[in-house]
């Protein structure tokens, strides 16, 4: 019965200043959105740490599996020519 | 699962190695990766009686917000006070992500079954009470926390990143109170002397008790969830606050406190563990006091969590139907 009362759990993004990316600060719980968001003002910019804030359910948040890292992130292993210091440029050649 | 027992025997020792390889590399343990149960267990432990801690810890502060002395030491306090929440609730956050819900660790606080520093069971009698505990609560927080910041889980490491950046406002406002007060009228320097001698030895308890009675100290050094020992961060602590006590022109209450030249320490007189473990037990001065506290707060706004629930249902279900 208590139970179902416990407000959902919600993750916290904030932008630190206009131009920037919004970065995960930490999590709360809220009964909705609206309160997600005044709640996560409260407690994450009370020293001027943000312009804008977003809020996402937790449970709507999928993550890859620690386990699977390996495989998962393998594709992007030894491919050295997607990086620029690949190539060898020419003596003289300028603007490149 | 063909693999019968033998095989779930050698897949949770691969697990356990990889944890163990994670620790050794000084790798960050996020909550999505394998750890033992035991290092959930302790964490959910330490870092739930942490989060209590700073919740409980609301309640001597909170005393004095209607009587602070000027407008803008009760602004300041205010201020504090919700840090303070704010820490509590950074710390539940961190408890969470190893799977107790926070619901549950707050029964557990009100059942008595959970612990939180037994510094907030001793009252706040004056004014100078909310300057000592700035100072030499806050300043204990700081240097138990601190090595926090670098510890193994990675939730409670960036949890006490925050919280640490916020508490030297909080250890600064109380050092300013009480060297107010110190500068102030005799009766006001008499104020702070007094804090200081009911809170000294208190605050020197808050590191726990001495390395050779300490249960927990070791495995959790090998976890890398505590990283120095109880007596240690003690000693830091004293060294650095015993030279701001003589520049508050202020006496530690302690007549063998020296200071040891060859090893470039001060050295205190023998600390009362009896009355640390009977203010754990519950005989200290506010523990019934603070419990019930907590718990009135707790039912009493049972009916404002409950109507959010039931008006974000309502609001949920208005815009699911066409």
């Amino acid at each position: 019965m208590k139970k179902k009362h416990e407000w959902p759990q919600w993750e916290v993004f904030v932008r630190s200043e206009a131009g920037l990316a919004h970065k995960h600060v930490g999590s709360l719980h809220a009964a909705d959105a609206r309160m997600a968001l005044e709640n996560a003002r409260d407690v994450y910019t009370r020293r001027n740490e943000g312009v804008s804030i977003w809020v996402v359910k937790s449970d709507d948040v999928y993550a890859t599996d620690p386990s699977e890292s390996e495989e998962f992130f393998d594709p992007s292993e030894g491919k050295s020519y997607r990086y620029p210091t690949y190539y060898h440029v020419p003596e003289g050649v300028k603007h490149l | 699962m063909s693999d019968g027992i033998e095989g779930d025997a050698s897949v949770s020792d691969e697990r356990e190695r990889a944890f163990n390889e994670r620790l050794d590399r000084s790798l960050k343990i996020e909550p999505t990766n394998w750890m033992p149960d035991a290092y959930r267990k302790t964490l959910v432990r330490q870092i739930s009686q942490h989060a209590h801690s700073e919740i409980v810890g609301m309640l001597p502060e909170g005393n004095w917000i209607t009587r602070a002395p000027s407008l803008q030491r009760k602004l300041i306090l205010l201020a504090k006070v919700q840090d303070e929440a704010g820490h509590g609730l950074y710390l539940y956050s961190a408890a969470e992500t190893l799977g107790t819900p926070r619901d549950e660790m707050v029964a557990a606080l009100h059942a008595g079954k959970a612990k939180y520093s037994s510094i907030f069971n001793y009252p706040t009698l004056q004014w100078a009470d909310v300057g000592a505990i700035g100072w030499l609560v806050d300043g204990a927080a700081i240097i138990n926390q601190i090595p926090i910041t670098r510890c193994s889980y990675g939730p409670y490491a960036r949890a006490m990143v925050r919280i640490c950046k916020e508490e030297s406002f909080h250890q600064r406002q109380g050092f300013d109170i009480m060297w107010t007060l110190a500068h102030g009228t005799p009766e006001q320097h008499a104020m702070a002397q007094d804090a200081l001698d009911r809170w000294w030895w208190p605050a020197v308890m808050m590191f726990g008790p001495p390395d050779t009675d300490s249960t927990h100290n070791e495995q959790s050094l090998r976890w890398k969830i505590k990283l120095f020992t109880n007596d240690e961060l003690r000693q830091k602590f004293i060294d650095q606050t015993v030279p701001q006590a003589e520049q508050l022109g202020l006496v530690i209450p302690d007549p063998h406190l020296r200071w040891n030249a060859e090893k470039e320490h001060y050295e205190i007189g023998s600390i009362d563990w009896d009355e640390f473990y009977r203010v754990i037990r519950g005989d200290g001065p506010c523990n019934k006091d603070r419990l019930q506290t907590r718990i009135e707060a707790w039912e009493e706004g049972a009916w404002v969590r409950e109507a959010a629930a039931e008006y974000a249902r309502k609001r949920g279900a208005q815009s699911a139907s066409p």
